[in-house]
């Protein structure tokens, strides 16, 4: 047990342990509730130590069942992979947390903890994997448990939204498939790092080009890129909030990474091509989530739309193929994780309080709530980036980088959107927290302090994000180097 | 309207255990040749499902009492705990082991982890396709 050389499945393997117990413990809330916190908890520790490991030793590699490198199922944990998988496991704690007073015991005795768990193991294992296919593998492992969370409780909208939002995700899984066959018949590998060398030897010629817009497409409809986001405001919106917040801060995130993989490791040799087609769909992608933000009374919508934002400029940072626009691209995408993370809890709260969702319908809460009201406005701030909030660096990253390749008109659209994002949730802000007090629904006054407590915790955290960007810059830039070079990747798999 | 089975019922409850003892056949014949845990535990399911056809859920629960979300479980953590053991050999994950044994009856016979990790997933196969053929019978 000197070496550890397994350390990089922990964060996989955990999670996906507790689950399987949960299963013999189905009635008992209790058992259910302490196994998570524990589970998690021992799969956050283990990814620390993973982080650790990453920056003084370099990318870990492993290949399953000690078969030689291109053959067997890979594993590799670069910096970017593990700070995913380590915001992951973070989120999904102070999720669990918040639902102990919020999902309903009904819910609770029929799977919820063991389906996030599940649910974690896939994402994990996505962020991890160094085996195209078995993406896919984790992908389907994922949605699985996605489709029991969406569904669970059975209301009539979740039942409708749940069939929609499996058929989506069904037809783009068999795409996904369908292009992992074209790319294997082509390149004759599934090995991600052998993939690299292997497009680089025939300097990627029209067909893999068409492959990597097939991966576009696949990973847009999981990452909702325009145009293929059009399920989600509405799959989103159906189920509970801690299931809201957990989709919205990590499946589509999932997406954006599959996306950001195979667009520094794979397709790189036609930049002019792939890159501006993802450049134009993330602007357009932007756009169309603004107008979404702006257009809906609706709490949750209002959030929804800004996932949507959010995805464009992460992707808008990365179409830009330089330092600057990358690693602004990997700030932002964890912050990200972390501020929509605590925005749907805390919505989630006011919910709870005024008992609708609707902004015209509510008012005043400053008065009753102050201290929600305080916490709401600095995650709201800290979404549209202002500075020294978390959100800034990334941003300014992205818009440096993308000055620095020439995109000045793509630059201005980030910076207006950042003001209409800023809009959005001040609107929020104003409708629910200011004017005259409307009279609110009787509530226990209980679970919305034991609420309070992980969205506050999450806020704090994601505040030491953006005040603690200096001590986080090696890091970062660790992990831009391995999507700047991927020869960094390829040398930590196949030299072995 | 009471439909005449007899017919049915009287050759699954022979037809079953044939089947059954080719599940296991097959389950055991895996790894070298073709079969495994896998398709071992769809024949199983597929036993288990002439019996329901040829008699009704009630029956088939009395007479196989088993929770099969457990055996699920059981079979999920027979299949990971098999694969985990590499982690204490600090071997990379899934690396399986193997040797060669004079067993009484048997002969020479190759004993292999890969057969526990089999069993795992021939008891999540059958666990899990059970329980949603249950789920989705007992609906009506």
């Amino acid at each position: 047990m000197t070496s550890m050389i397994n350390l990089l499945l922990f964060p996989i393997i955990l999670p996906f342990f507790f689950a399987i117990v949960l299963l013999f413990f189905k009635e008992n809330i209790r058992v259910q509730r302490s196994l998570t916190v524990i589970g998690l908890l021992a799969a956050l520790t283990s990814s620390l130590f993973l982080i650790s490991k990453v920056k003084a030793d370099g990318v870990q590699a492993i290949t399953l069942g000690s078969w030689p490198a291109p053959f067997g199922i890979s594993m590799v944990s670069d910096m970017f992979s593990a700070l995913l998988v380590t915001t992951t496991i973070i989120i999904t704690l102070f999720v669990v947390v918040y639902s102990f007073s919020s999902i309903g015991k009904e819910r609770e005795r029929f799977f919820y903890y063991p389906a996030i768990l599940f649910m974690i193991t896939g994402v994990n294992g996505a962020f991890t994997t160094g085996d195209i296919f078995n993406m896919f593998v984790f992908f389907e492992v994922l949605l699985i448990a996605s489709y029991l969370l969406i569904v669970l409780g059975g209301e009539k909208r979740q039942l409708r939204e749940s069939i929609k939002y499996i058929l989506v995700n069904v037809i783009s899984s068999a795409l996904f498939v369908i292009t992992v066959a074209y790319l294997y018949s082509v390149i004759g590998t599934l090995n991600m790092a052998d993939i690299s060398v292997k497009i680089a030897e025939i300097g990627q010629p029209g067909i893999i080009t068409v492959i990597a817009v097939l991966f576009l497409i696949v990973f847009g409809v999981k990452g909702s890129l325009f145009p293929l986001y059009f399920w989600l405001p509405g799959s989103y919106a159906a189920p509970p909030i801690p299931v809201l917040a957990l989709f919205g801060a990590l499946l589509t995130k999932v997406g954006v990474y599959a996306i950001i993989r195979t667009y520094t490791l794979f397709f790189v040799h036609d930049i002019g091509f792939t890159h501006e087609l993802l450049l134009v769909l993330s602007i357009l992608t932007i756009i169309a989530g603004c107008i979404g933000a702006l257009a809906y009374f609706d709490l949750k919508q209002i959030i929804i739309y800004n996932i949507v934002i959010a995805i464009g400029v992460i992707l808008f940072g990365v179409s830009q193929m330089n330092e600057s626009g990358l690693s602004g691209a990997i700030f932002y995408l964890v912050h990200d994780m972390l501020i929509k993370g605590a925005l749907f809890l805390l919505i989630g709260i006011i919910i709870y309080v005024t008992g609708t969702s609707n902004l015209r319908k509510m008012g005043g809460l400053m008065k009753t709530h102050a201290p929600l009201g305080w916490v709401y406005l600095i995650a709201a701030f800290g979404l549209a980036g202002i500075p020294p909030l978390s959100g800034f660096v990334g941003k300014m990253l992205i818009v440096k980088g993308a000055f620095e390749a020439g995109n000045v008109v793509g630059s201005i659209i980030i910076l207006a959107s950042s003001l209409v994002v800023l809009l959005s949730v001040m609107r929020i802000f104003i409708y629910a927290f200011w004017g005259k007090p409307v009279e609110l629904p009787k509530t226990d006054r209980r679970p919305y302090r034991s609420m309070m407590i992980p969205s506050v915790v999450l806020v704090v955290l994601s505040v030491l994000y953006g005040v603690g960007t200096e001590w986080l810059i090696p890091y970062m830039s660790d992990a831009t180097d391995v999507l700047l070079q991927p020869s960094i990747y390829i040398d930590a798999v196949l030299k072995e | 309207m009471k439909t005449n089975d007899v017919i049915l019922q009287t050759t699954t409850k022979v037809v079953f255990f044939i089947i059954f003892l080719f599940s296991i056949h097959i389950f055991f014949a895996g790894h070298y040749s073709p079969g495994g845990g896998f398709v071992g535990g769809l024949l199983t399911t597929g036993a288990i499902v002439l019996l329901l056809l040829a008699f009704d859920l009630k029956t088939v629960q009395k007479a196989l009492p088993f929770n099969f979300t457990i055996m699920t479980g059981i079979g999920l953590l027979l299949a990971l705990g098999t694969a985990s053991g590499s982690i204490f050999f600090d071997v990379p994950f899934f690396t399986h082991a193997f040797s060669h044994f004079n067993l009484p009856l048997f002969g020479e016979t190759s004993l292999h982890t890969a057969m526990i990790f089999d069993a795992g997933v021939y008891l999540v196969v059958v666990g899990a396709a059970i329980t949603m053929i249950q789920t989705i019978g007992g609906d009506t």
